[in-house]
């Protein structure tokens, strides 16, 4: 940066913070009509689960978690695609501890559980499927810092199937409904429960599946191992 | 002026320090950190806006829940292209520095 740039930015940076403080001061104690928490409530009892995060996510305004999830997926697609290995899962990054392994065996089945716990929880407490995914993708990172062989990451049918799982489900949720049903994403009287819970689960792998190839795609590289920077 | 309304005001002065610093910085990694600063701003003025108005608010905690998920894929996204961008140009930042502009 040159050296006059840095005091007229803080000039900038500083009459935008007071203008956004303004603004928001003044939208502080607007008064408001029918609040949002209390149409929510008020719709709690069709939703099919008990908590409100939950029904907010996944049925009122599901639309957002529809697209989120295709954001995911998008962002895991370029990553790998920017990957140097041919082979996500590559032996050489392997490690090979014992005490590590040995931790391993208690903590990888009891870390799938509490992502299984999450997911079901989502009903009706805070959880749900973004929180059990995240579990279930930090397993993955430990397993693959541990050595254990995860052939599941190798480019082919299981990586892409994981990848879209949880969006193709969505999406078929959402046009079957939209044909059979009222509207996009409208789910029929007394089918929401089973949907979500459908939903919820297909949502989490996939969630798993795009944190830990987002991780697998930018992997520890040594100095020898510079074969894509041709000219340095 | 209840607490709410402080984490109101506390995201918006992160937003600024953010936007700062993805102007300022030259390293990428900074310039990445910098956004994560924005977003995490812009959350907090979205919770802490909602509840100083209506208490606890589902809808906006959920768009909030919706934009971390978003915002840790955009994050991963970017640390990817500029670990693909620094094995292939051997930079760290867009500019080159000025070292550089006084060689061949």
């Amino acid at each position: 940066m040159r050296r006059w740039a840095t005091p007229s930015l803080l000039a900038v940076c500083f009459a935008l913070v007071c203008v956004l403080g303004l603004g928001l001061w003044s939208i502080a104690f607007d008064p408001v009509g029918k609040s949002l928490p209390e149409r929510v409530r008020d719709a709690m009892g069709s939703s099919g689960v008990d908590h409100p995060v939950t029904a907010v996510l996944l049925n009122f305004r599901s639309y957002d978690t529809l697209l989120e999830i295709g954001v995911l997926v998008i962002a895991a697609i370029a990553g790998i695609s920017m990957a140097r290995l041919p082979s996500l899962e590559d032996p050489a990054f392997r490690t090979h501890d014992a005490l590590l392994g040995a931790l391993q065996r208690w903590f990888v089945p009891l870390m799938w559980l509490v992502a299984g716990y999450l997911v079901w929880a989502g009903a009706k407490q805070p959880g749900g499927a973004f929180q059990a995914g995240a579990v279930l993708a930090a397993t993955g990172v430990l397993m693959r810092l541990g050595g254990m062989p995860m052939d599941f990451l190798q480019p082919g049918r299981l990586l892409r199937v994981g990848l879209v799982l949880g969006f193709a489900v969505f999406l078929l949720v959402a046009f079957v409904t939209a044909l059979v049903g009222d509207a996009f994403l409208a789910y029929p009287e007394g089918m929401a429960k089973s949907l979500i819970l459908l939903i919820e689960v297909s949502l989490t792998l996939s969630i798993a599946m795009v944190l830990l190839s987002l991780f697998v795609a930018a992997p520890v590289t040594d100095a020898t191992g510079n074969q894509e920077g041709g000219h340095r | 002026m209840t607490p709410h309304l402080l984490y109101a005001f506390t995201g918006l002065l992160l937003f600024v320090t953010g936007l700062f610093g993805m102007i300022a910085l030259d390293h990428l990694l900074r310039k990445l950190l910098a956004l994560n600063l924005m977003g995490s701003g812009t959350f907090l003025v979205l919770v802490g806006l909602a509840q100083h108005r209506n208490g606890v608010d589902p809808v906006v905690q959920a768009l909030v829940l919706t934009g971390i998920v978003v915002a840790i894929a955009a994050t991963a996204l970017g640390l990817v292209l500029i670990r693909r961008y620094y094995h292939l140009s051997g930079r760290s930042s867009l500019e080159p520095d000025t070292n550089d502009e006084a060689g061949p």
